[in-house]
């Protein structure tokens, strides 16, 4: 009875698994599949023709190279807010309550759905007066990217042996000095692996960028121009009553799906590249 | 020799670090906060029209003549939420469960990365996939196989998708739980001639319980405020519910759909903040729930 | 103290009181420690070496709810008087760990990091100051081709000499060692007394160990500290040979410890 109960449940388990680990191989095999006969070269290589939602010439070019400005201008952002701050969390604020607080308000801003950021964006767009733009757009993903990168940051400083910060300061480093150059170094696979995920939630989220960023055919040549996105060139086209329209959102769908393949593997290449100085 | 200079300003940038280290932190604080301003002014003209009874519980949805009833897109969230829930919680469980504590390291080796795949493909993503797989094979095999017409955009393709969607949460955090359960308890079990079974549903699931728990609620709350992938399959048609088969109208949707285009009516635009306020309510009191079960737990090391 | 008058002592302590979460580790150490020496503190495990290792370069400021009073003069500066630059003061006293503790870069950079944070930025000064540590510790026959190798490839012996380059690369007056050989192997632990001998005429070096024979075999200057107190302090073959306390005497023949 107690062999068949294990045997059961361990059945369970492994059907469990495969049906996770298959639904990610349905998802990107329909996508793929479904999408393959519309992906043509001029699809990445071409902006929208004339005639282009009808089902005539051109591409997504400019979803493409938008959706990069966007994703590469917050992570910037997000970099440079988000560093900062899980340096402070553990290297100035110590045990001390205010990393506990800010701790717990990074968790909470971790939780807050995408829509939301970009609800807010809009509103404060609309107090000032500001209109849909490649600047607005990086400032909401940078918005929504920031308390994920901060939080992956701080997980991996946290993981930093204490004996090396000792190292540091036994030759005379100061907290900067240890939190630049050894804890850094330490987490740096940690930190890039946490850059280009947050780099892949950017370049695919779709909710909060829909009120802020606009749409456009071309490719934006200043912050003030509206700029088009990956993720909504998806569901502008999917929208259309025209299944040519409806075949190349597909595409763009696997187009999507290669940049955050690739951004997949890039991590795990780096992170082995960077591991070899990492103290274990 | 090495040289000294510079030993001021070593210091001095040491202590202009400590300070500048914290503007991040405020900031981040600051915008939370602001967004609840945001919101709460944004959504305030709602409630001086309306009580807040008729906004949450009637289900007249007539925005032209200002009647913002919030009952569809609100059950419209729940059903579809606690469908999504209601398949993710025992597979996740069950993976997590199988990849701590019975799977050969190679098979974990292989396993997680593709979690992390999953965790990493976005909704809109999510949301083709439902459109060419899950819509179709509802209104063509499933609802069929039950009796009913159904266009197939309808609550089982958002709960079916979303479901996707919150696995990767779920299983990750119920994995770290149950690992950090010591193995001195597992062995205390085992010595006592346990089975791995009885040792992993008698000791280690209860000892990981609340981390489950919390596990589950951060999944919730991340399948409450998706956006894209939902609105994509579920039809969007504010009427509450009455079977899976239904459309349904999340909350996340309507705010999606509407926004930035209602400003002409500015009752409109009030209620659509009144929605994003909900659910922002929501999410931080689902996160923060999660987060106090979770400090206890790794508090009293598991 | 009479035995230290041939050589100028290089650390005074005084009346040194370390209170860790009301329990008192040292009781009131007063202590002269010689210059270009190598002095060994010894005792049992508990009796407060460490700690007073880590008053010396104030890494105590690391240890939460540490409280430390009394004075520790290195030359006329009072490393425990606040307003001290901690940065310098490390500089001027280094210190290596029980365990090697190589940082995360190459094994170039572990030795210029120390140079280079205290302001030298000049490549050929590095390039020197690096080959010359290396060679003070042995390793440079042994790496001299792979500086740029991750440091963590090293063996643990290796890591440690790496370790010891590091502090002498700040060219520091004061050398703390603490157990620095008993995470080594013994060949390992026999390269560094040797470093340790030959480069005692340049660097006040304080050693801490349990293990009496290497204390015999390398110290000039012995302290006996027991259960936080000062027991007794003075040359090694005086300790050694005829201990004035009974629990030096006691300690020595192996009663406790």
């Amino acid at each position: 009875m107690r062999r068949i109960e294990e045997a059961v449940f361990k059945a369970l388990m492994v059907i469990s698994l495969f049906i996770v680990l298959g639904s990610l191989l349905a998802v990107i095999l329909v996508v793929v599949i479904r999408g393959a006969p519309a992906l043509t070269l001029s699809m990445v290589t071409q902006v929208p023709q004339g005639g282009f939602y009808l089902g005539k010439e051109g591409g997504i070019l400019n979803a493409i190279i938008g959706s990069l400005y966007v994703a590469t201008g917050a992570t910037l952002i997000a970099i440079v807010i988000a560093l900062p701050f899980a340096w402070y969390l553990n290297q100035y604020a110590g045990k001390s309550r205010f990393a506990d607080i800010f701790r717990a308000i990074l968790d909470i801003a971790t939780g807050v759905p995408s829509l939301l950021y970009g609800a807010f964006a809009f509103s404060i767009m609309l107090a000032i007066g500001a209109k849909t733009s490649l600047l607005w757009g990086i400032l909401t993903i940078a918005l929504f990217i920031t308390p994920l990168l901060a939080r992956s940051f701080d997980e991996v400083i946290q993981t930093v042996p204490f004996k090396l910060k000792e190292a540091s300061f036994a030759l005379g480093a100061t907290r900067l000095e240890t939190v630049l150059y050894v804890v850094s170094r330490q987490a740096l696979p940690g930190i890039l692996t946490g850059i280009l995920l947050a780099f892949g939630r950017g370049i695919g989220d779709a909710a909060s960028i829909l009120f802020t960023a606009g749409y456009t055919d071309s490719i934006p040549t200043s912050l003030g121009d509206p700029v088009a996105t990956l993720p909504l060139a998806i569901f502008f086209q999917l929208g259309s009553p025209i299944p040519a329209v409806q075949a190349r959102a597909y595409a763009s769908g696997i187009i999507l799906l290669a940049i955050v393949l690739i951004l997949s593997v890039v991590s795990r290449v780096l992170t082995k590249r960077y591991m070899k100085y990492v103290i274990k | 020799m090495v040289r000294q200079k510079g030993i001021i300003s070593r210091r001095y940038r040491d202590l202009i670090a400590e300070r500048a280290v914290l503007i991040p932190a405020i900031l981040v604080s600051v915008i939370l906060i602001a967004m609840v301003i945001v919101f709460l002014d944004k959504a305030s003209p709602i409630f001086i029209t309306q009580p807040i009874t008729t906004l949450l519980f009637s289900s007249s949805w007539h925005p032209l003549s200002g009647q913002f009833g919030f009952f569809p897109f609100i059950s419209g969230t729940v059903w579809v939420t606690l469908l999504a829930m209601g398949i993710t919680i025992p597979i996740s469980i069950l993976s997590a469960v199988y990849l701590a504590e019975y799977a050969h390291r190679r098979v974990r080796g292989v396993a997680q990365p593709l979690i992390d795949l999953l965790a990493g493909i976005p909704s809109v993503v999510f949301g083709l996939f439902g459109i060419l797989l899950i819509v179709p094979l509802i209104k063509e095999q499933i609802a069929p196989l039950a009796g009913v017409n159904s266009s197939g955009y309808c609550v089982l393709a958002g709960g079916l998708v979303l479901a996707i969607m919150v696995f990767p949460i779920v299983i990750s955090i119920s994995y770290e739980v149950i690992r950090a359960v010591p193995t001195e308890m597992r062995e205390a079990a085992l010595a006592l001639g346990a089975t791995r079974w009885e040792t992993v549903k008698f000791v280690v699931l209860r000892k990981a319980l609340t981390g489950i728990i919390a596990a589950i609620i951060l999944g919730f709350s991340r399948a409450f405020g998706e956006t894209m992938a939902v609105l994509m399959v579920v039809g969007n048609v504010p009427i509450v519910p009455q079977s899976v088969f239904d459309p349904a109208y999340p909350i996340p949707a309507l705010i999606a759909n509407n926004y930035g285009e209602m400003m002409s009516i500015p009752a409109y635009d009030s209620a659509l903040m009144f929605a994003a306020l909900i659910l922002f309510v929501i999410v931080v009191a689902f996160n923060i729930l999660a987060r106090i079960v979770l400090v206890r737990v790794y508090r009293k090391g598991v | 103290m009479d035995a230290t008058e041939s050589v100028a002592p290089e650390i005074r302590v005084r009346d040194l009181h370390v209170i860790l979460e009301k329990r008192e580790i040292l009781k009131g150490i007063s202590v002269e420690i010689p210059k270009n020496r190598i002095t060994a503190i010894i005792g049992p495990s508990g009796c407060g070496k460490s700690t007073l290792l880590r008053c010396i370069n104030r890494m105590i400021d690391l240890v939460e709810g540490a409280s430390v009073t009394g004075e520790v003069l290195i030359g006329n500066v009072d490393a425990l008087s606040p307003g001290i630059e901690l940065t310098e003061l490390r500089r001027r006293v280094g210190m290596i760990s029980q365990t090697p503790n190589p940082l995360p870069m190459s094994i170039f950079d572990n030795i210029a990091f120390g140079p280079r944070i205290h302001g030298e930025r000049d490549s050929k000064t590095l390039d020197a100051t690096v080959s010359r540590c290396l060679k003070t510790v042995g390793l440079w026959n042994e790496v001299h081709e792979r500086l740029y190798d991750p440091a963590a490839k090293l063996s643990i012996g290796q890591q440690q000499r790496l370790c010891l380059a590091r502090a002498l690369a700040m060219e520091p007056e004061v050398l703390l060692c603490d157990e620095i050989t008993s995470a080594l192997d013994p060949i390992s632990a026999k390269h560094i007394e040797s470093e340790l001998l030959a480069i005692k005429n340049e660097y006040t070096i304080i050693f801490v160990t349990h293990i009496l024979r290497q204390a015999r075999r390398i110290a000039d200057h012995v302290i006996f500290l027991y259960l936080g107190e000062l027991v007794e302090s003075g040359p090694a073959a005086e300790i050694f040979s005829s201990p004035k306390d009974p629990r030096t005497k006691e300690y020595l023949e192996g009663v406790f410890g």
